[in-house]
């Protein structure tokens, strides 16, 4: 198996008394999915918290490509290939959808220090974000201003800012929360079409998604890592089906 | 090609200040009253590229005002009126200081860095108010304006109108260039959503130091066309109730709109002129109008005159 | 420098620091609790002192005018509350400092139609108006120790309110979380207007000290409300103990650099200089010492909110 891109290791975190993630690690190849799943409360979002920087673990590794990146900021981690989408949709309501991503492409592209050009009419920002929005689906609804797309649209508008940016993994919180079954159809669609572009870490409710994207499995409980597998290996697990398949239904 | 009723109103505004001074050649009481709605304006266009564009309520804008106008007052003091020694030294003060207040203040957030900028500001007004090399609480006196070299001659009321009618249109097309640019746009992201700016990899701190910085230039500008129009300088230019009214004039005019402040500004003028003429305490009626245009005015003068087509 | 100057500034170091939490307290329970952004807290401060000095003059009493202008305060903030201020919880606070800016316009415009644009005295009854003998030979304003015992009794009690009754338990769960309150099932409007009411009888209290020392004047309330943010911004905004340790900390830096700064700046550099640079840098010294504050702790020093 190849370097892994993302290598967490013995990550812990605690809020006052209380055990939020206890040592778990994972790790995530350049090609692979990797999806997290678990019981509400499981950690996932203060784990995914602390791989995107919004938290600091108190102590663990996070190395991406190679680099330690356990202290770096929000920012910093981005602009090394770390994209995100957020699991409350984040956008920037009151522009076009196009505007959106063309900031995306702007934060790749390194140069915003610009106080002259109008960045409406530049073709190196323009050309990438229509490119992305063409990608997810939304290309003929790049001029309809962000806050009045539909829920799915917008879930759709987030995918396409993260792959705006040409990251080498993309974070994934809950892509498919507060969408309809068709909405997340055609959001597993779309991902299915991403994967081996970029490698993708995933946090999902829907289990159906994750099973049909992810190659591998790692299943958080209380903050603890209790498997981590093959989508098959996961669903043979007795432990996993004890703790939260038997659960889930 | 079509113009929108907003944009004809702004080219008929800008004529007219281009014109009055023609009809109004002998009231130099109305000239020197647009002069200062002028000077008034650049200010709240530069404080408005922080509230309406990034975000940012600082509540001490008034300061680089004040830094403008005590450059020239100050090296008119030692007998130096050379505008290209006094500007310079003027525009360059603010940045510093911008850069320095902003550094600290831009480390926090909401209701701090409120009171922050608040604070700090008071702290040169105090440094003003207890110096009394310059006059201490009274100031200095200008008498001679800034001198460019025999280029123009500032002493004239209309010849000074027009060089701070000349830097209210630099101004504007600046800041319009400015908010439209890649640097405008992140900063404009600032204020709908920092959380995401963040994660795409912006450091929008340093973003937002830039145009605290920006906008501390801008206003220092004013101030120098301040300290030149009204032959002085006073600690009182740079107190927080005048950062209060700069506020004031953007959201009047129209919070985030690039002609906003200019309307807000010159209404604001005209407010004070109309109640103070009406009775001497005419706080008493500005004080509840201020409210009641918070409550009910939302998007300012400028929401009035239509859809938006700037940015 | 002798050691009764050292006392005495000490001491006016104090009684300045005092003064500060009586108007801190309750500005930071505000900007905690209500999230409100509040210029106006320095116009209850004016009021509280301009109501003394009528009542003063009503009764011939300064302790029946403290007695009538408290309550009068009290209710002066409440209906400022009910009418102007309720309505902006729910604004930004870009609305709130507009509209609060237009509440202290209206109200130094009314006191001078009120009162008259000249200052007002606050006379002391005999037994307040002298020096008592702090140290053999050291002599030290009654008044000042009063405001000192006044201010100390209210830091006591306020403890005492918060961290003991119910009302305490609910603000400070109010200043940590918002929105615990409504959950409780407690009518937040009303405990909005209480806290309100109490700040504002304490910002009038405040300024009810100070008065017979620095005269009643329109205005008198801003000056020192910026002295009080800086204090609530060190002390951590909500946190009533935060703003004690730092009212006093202000109030006795602001205090010993006027006094003593020149003295010793003139150990450092040349008398001229000291002379010129001194009351300057004094004048600056607390706003220096916040942004060190905030440089190493942006939260300030007790924030009740963490994470």
């Amino acid at each position: 198996m190849a370097e892994p891109l993302l290598e967490v290791t013995g990550l812990i975190k605690s809020f006052g008394g209380l055990v939020a993630i206890d040592s778990v690690s994972l790790d995530v190849t350049s090609d692979e999915v990797h999806a997290v799943i678990g019981p509400n409360g499981a950690g996932k979002t203060t784990f995914i918290a602390q791989i995107s920087g919004d938290l600091r673990p108190d102590s663990g590794t996070i190395r991406f490509a190679g680099a330690d990146i356990t202290r770096l900021a929000t920012p910093k981690r981005a602009q090394r290939g770390l994209a995100r989408s957020f699991q409350i949709t984040s956008i920037f309501r009151d522009v076009t959808a196009e505007d959106n991503v063309a900031l995306a492409v702007q934060a790749h592209d390194g140069h915003s220090f610009r106080f002259w050009r109008a960045a409406k009419a530049d073709p190196s920002l323009r050309d990438p974000a229509r490119a992305a929005l063409d990608r997810v689906g939304l290309g003929d609804r790049r001029d309809v201003v962000a806050g009045e797309l539909a829920h799915g649209e917008q879930r759709q508008l987030e995918l396409a800012m993260a792959i705006a940016t040409e990251p080498a993994m993309l974070l994934l919180d809950e892509p498919m929360a507060g969408m309809g079954a068709e909405e997340s159809e055609r959001m597993v669609a779309l991902l299915q079409e991403l994967k081996g572009s970029a490698a993708i870490l995933l946090v999902e409710h829907d289990m159906d998604a994750v099973f049909a994207l992810a190659d591998r499995i790692t299943v958080l409980v209380r903050g603890q890592a209790i498997a981590t597998g093959s989508p098959q290996e996961i669903r043979d697990d007795d432990q996993v089906r004890r703790a939260y398949l038997g659960e889930d239904g | 090609m079509t113009f929108s009723r907003r944009t004809i109103f702004i080219a008929l505004f800008l004529a007219g200040l281009a014109l009055l001074p023609v009809a109004l050649a002998d009231q130099p009481f109305y000239v020197g009253l647009l002069s200062r709605a002028m000077i008034l304006s650049i200010a709240a266009i530069s404080l408005n590229l922080l509230l309406g564009y990034g975000n940012m309520i600082s509540f001490g804008h008034a300061v680089y005002i004040g830094i403008g106008a005590y450059s020239v007052g100050i090296f008119a003091y030692y007998e130096i009126y050379d505008g290209f020694i006094q500007w310079p030294v003027g525009l360059a003060v603010s940045a510093l200081v911008a850069l320095l207040f902003g550094a600290i203040s831009l480390r926090t957030k909401g209701v701090y860095f409120i009171m922050i900028t608040l604070a700090l500001a008071q702290m040169l007004y105090f440094l003003g108010v207890s110096v009394d090399e310059y006059g201490a609480d009274d100031g200095l006196v200008i008498d001679v304006r800034s001198e460019f070299a025999g280029l123009i001659d500032l002493e004239e009321g209309i010849a000074l109108y027009y060089v701070i009618f000349f830097f209210l249109l630099l101004t504007i097309f600046i800041v319009h260039k400015l908010v439209h640019s890649r640097f405008g746009i992140v900063l404009r992201g600032a204020k709908s959503n920092e959380a995401r700016l963040l994660a795409l990899g912006f450091p929008v701190y340093r973003y937002k130091l830039m145009g605290f910085v920006i906008a501390g230039v801008i206003c220092g500008l004013a101030g120098l066309l301040l300290g030149n129009f009204t032959n002085f300088v006073n600690p009182d230019m740079m107190h927080w109730t005048r950062s209060g009214e700069l506020i004031f004039m953007v959201v009047l005019g129209g919070l985030g709109s690039l002609f906003g402040p200019v309307l807000g500004a010159f209404a604001f003028l005209l407010l004070e002129e109309i109640l103070s003429d009406f009775t001497i305490h005419w706080q008493i009626i500005f004080g509840p109008f201020l409210i009641l245009a918070v409550l009910f005015l939302r998007g300012g003068i400028n929401s009035l005159l239509g859809s938006r087509s700037d940015g | 420098m002798t050691w009764a100057l050292l006392l005495e500034q000490t001491l006016n170091g104090f009684q300045l620091g005092v003064l500060l939490f009586l108007l801190a307290a309750g500005l930071t329970l505000v900007f905690g609790i209500m999230d409100l952004v509040n210029l106006a807290h320095g116009s209850l401060y004016m009021a509280g002192a301009f109501f003394c000095a009528t009542f003063t003059d009503w009764t011939d009493s300064f302790i029946l005018g403290v007695l009538l202008a408290l309550p009068a305060t009290l209710l002066l903030g409440i209906v400022v509350e009910m009418i102007a201020l309720r309505t902006l919880y729910a604004r930004d606070h870009l609305d709130q400092v507009l509209a609060t800016f237009g509440i202290i316009l209206f109200f130094n415009e009314l006191a001078r139609i009120v009162w008259g644009p000249e200052g007002l005295v606050i006379p002391l009854p005999g037994w307040l108006d002298g020096n008592i003998e702090i140290m053999a030979d050291v002599f030290y304003p009654t008044f000042r120790i009063l405001i000192i015992a006044v201010g100390l009794l209210v830091a006591l009690g306020l403890y005492v309110l918060v961290a003991k009754t119910r009302i305490g338990m609910l603000i400070r769960a109010g200043a940590s979380d918002r929105d615990m309150v409504g959950v409780l099932g407690v009518n937040v409007k009303m405990l909005f207007t209480l806290i309100f009411g109490l700040g504002a009888a304490l910002a009038g209290l405040a300024g009810m000290m100070a008065g017979p020392i620095i005269e009643v004047n329109i205005g008198m309330g801003e000056e020192i409300l910026i002295l009080a943010f800086v204090v609530i911004v060190i002390g951590g905004i909500g946190s009533i103990r935060g703003a004690f340790v730092a009212a006093l900390i202000v109030g006795l830096i602001d205090t010993m650099g006027r006094s003593f700064l020149d003295l010793l700046l003139k150990t450092l550099i040349s008398g001229n200089a000291a002379e010129t640079a001194a009351p300057a840098l004094s004048a600056m010294l607390v706003y220096i010492l916040m942004a060190t504050v905030l440089f190493f702790r942006p939260q300030g020093l007790f924030a009740p909110r963490s994470g």
